[in-house]
């Protein structure tokens, strides 16, 4: 389990100061893929740094499984429940527990592929041959085997990342830390590389946290997330939930972005004819939860009540492989129905939000 | 040939043994202070970027001290350095005159250059090449090997090679302090007896050595970018 408790940072940059970090506390289980989402600047590459040390905070405690409590205070670390200072020995055994990769892969490129899987090994007490048999394990895990004497030069950057993700975890941590994997690479080097981290998360039980500023990436793989603005995590909860029900602004915003549901708030701003109703008609948003998808909802109201449902926008996604569908559509029909209609919909399950009234 | 030489260079054949010592000279200083100079600035180049702010171990103090050192020997030109060097000189190495005492002078004018080389050559490696290290629990001598050195090996062979050539140019001063060598030998011989043909055979000698370093640090630069120094295949 990873836990970290009102942890802040503050950095000063030529007499001013940036709060990065501001008393973030978060808890991640064993086993998850949790996701981070914030515009650049929100803080949460800093907060990652954190949890490895890499970024010293200025006050907080952390744990990231076995590490024992780090407490920090004034930008001292010390460790232990009694608080001893934490030396740089210690920090560095720990950081070999957290994996980490970076959106810019940042391998040697004047090693090849196999000594940069065999880079956290060496100086570790492993033989040759123990090393070369786990950066060959490492190296059909990632699927590079026949890349092992190539340049990172010559490959390309889903490959490198798999390299990256082969050498992050040779010395066999419970955690990776995902600072922008994917943010670097093509639609289908980032599909593949996803599916990489959810297969790993699988086979290993591995813990993920990955940071990312698209709701595509978290939609696609993370179980939880956390939003973060200005050094705040303004919102966290199950992706399912965030998607269903976003609170923040900012989170509606993100959730926008990778979500055909939310995109009639953009066509009510922009007034477009799709979204115009006439005298009488009603135009309301539905959302299907995992437990009224699939039932023949809208066919039973325009049956049994009278109304009749013109569809104008409709999706289904899948998040952390349950349905959330959603559909906006214009209601029409004498105003006792419409109500007893959208009262029927509220006790199956079915969201309704009512945007416009002609 | 011999004769041939002899019709075209007189001078130089008059003196043949002298010019030879003055090459040897010139060579023996070249070598003996470089080795010197390149153990010096390297480790200095390296402790500046390791001290920097935002270096891997911050020291401002340390960063500073260097820092100056550094400039105030770089705003020396050499020839003053030479005599301002030689009581520091005898009390280190005993003498100040001769190769010997051309030495000290020749580190203490080569390093200042070296190590701002050195300290570019490795601002170069990327900073998430460090950062990824250090992630992987590297402490602080493990990423200046493993990352910091190993991934600046081109453009070190760059900086050494220029270096190098800069050198070439200062042990033509240490004549000033009676080192010899190919400099000294040019004026001496060349231009105080009006022997047009000394000099431009050193003029063609000191091309034809710089060029070749210029080529061979090309060659090993090339050769070490994106690829190990040298190949190993028995890693299979």
């Amino acid at each position: 389990m990873i836990e970290i408790k009102h942890l802040s940072k503050t950095f000063s940059l030529k007499g001013r100061t940036v709060d990065a970090v501001r008393d973030v506390s978060l808890t991640v289980q064993d086993g998850d893929i949790y996701g981070v989402i914030g515009y650049s600047g929100a803080g949460k590459s800093t907060l990652v740094r954190c949890l490895n040390l890499l970024e010293t905070p200025d006050s907080g405690t952390l744990t990231v499984n076995d590490s024992g409590l780090i407490t920090v205070e004034n930008g001292k670390i010390y460790h232990g429940e009694n608080k001893q200072p934490m030396k740089e020995k210690q920090l560095n055994a720990m950081r070999r527990h957290i994996g980490m990769i970076f959106q810019h892969f940042n391998l040697l490129d004047r090693s090849t592929v196999f000594e940069n899987v065999a880079y956290p090994l060496k100086y570790s007490g492993m033989s040759r041959a123990e090393i070369s048999a786990r950066v060959m394990e490492m190296l059909q895990l990632v699927d590079l085997t026949e890349k092992r004497d190539a340049y990172p030069s010559q490959l390309s950057g889903g490959q490198k990342q798999r390299v990256a993700i082969a050498r992050a975890l040779a010395s066999h941590p419970k955690v990776l830390l995902s600072d922008e994997a994917t943010s670097a690479l093509d639609p289908d080097a980032t599909e593949s590389i996803l599916a990489l981290l959810r297969s790993l998360n699988e086979k290993l039980g591995l813990t993920i946290i990955m940071i990312t500023h698209e709701m595509a990436v978290i939609k696609s793989i993370c179980r939880h997330v956390a939003v973060m603005e200005d050094g705040r995590v303004v919102e966290e909860g199950s992706v399912y939930d965030i998607f269903a029900h976003p609170k923040q602004n900012i989170t509606k915003h993100f959730v926008a972005s990778a979500s055909a549901l939310n995109r009639v708030d953009k066509l009510l701003r922009d007034d477009s004819p799709l979204v115009r109703v006439n005298e009488g008609e009603l135009l309301v948003r539905l959302l299907f939860s995992r437990d009224s998808v699939g039932d023949s909802v809208i066919s039973r109201i325009s049956r049994d009540f009278g109304v009749s449902i013109s569809i104008v926008l409709a999706s289904v996604e899948v998040l952390e492989g349950a349905p959330l569908g959603g559909m906006v559509a214009v209601l029409k029909g004498d105003e006792e129905s419409v109500k007893s209609a959208l009262d029927w919909l509220n006790k199956h399950h079915v969201e309704v939000e009512v945007l416009r009234r002609g | 040939m011999d004769e041939l030489l002899k019709q075209w260079i007189p001078n130089v054949m008059a003196y043949k043994s002298r010019f030879l010592t003055s090459l040897s000279q010139t060579g023996q200083m070249t070598l003996r202070s470089g080795l010197i100079a390149f153990v010096i600035g390297l480790a200095l180049g390296v402790i500046l970027t390791v001290c920097k702010k935002d270096g891997i171990r911050p020291n401002a103090v340390l960063y500073r001290i260097i820092d100056m050192i550094v400039n105030l020997f770089r705003s020396i030109p050499f020839i003053i350095l030479l005599i301002f060097l030689i009581p520091f000189t005898r009390l280190l190495v005993g003498t100040a005159i001769g190769v010997k005492g051309a030495l000290v002078p020749l580190v203490f004018g080569c390093v200042p250059f070296y190590t701002r080389q050195v300290e570019a050559a490795l601002a170069s490696v990327d900073s998430g090449k460090v950062e990824a290290a250090r992630s992987m629990g590297s402490g602080t001598l493990g990423i200046i090997f493993r990352v910091y050195l190993h991934e600046a090996v081109p453009d070190l062979v760059r900086a050494t090679t220029i270096t190098a050539i800069s050198l070439i140019g200062l042990t033509t001063m240490a004549g000033a302090v009676g080192a010899g060598g190919i400099g000294s030998f040019a004026i001496n011989y060349g231009q105080n007896q009006n022997h047009q043909d000394i000099v431009n055979v050193c003029v063609i000698i000191l091309l034809v050595f710089v060029s070749l370093l210029q080529f061979l640090g090309n060659l090993l630069s090339r050769r070490t970018t994106n690829r190990g120094l040298f190949r190993r295949g028995n890693e299979k």
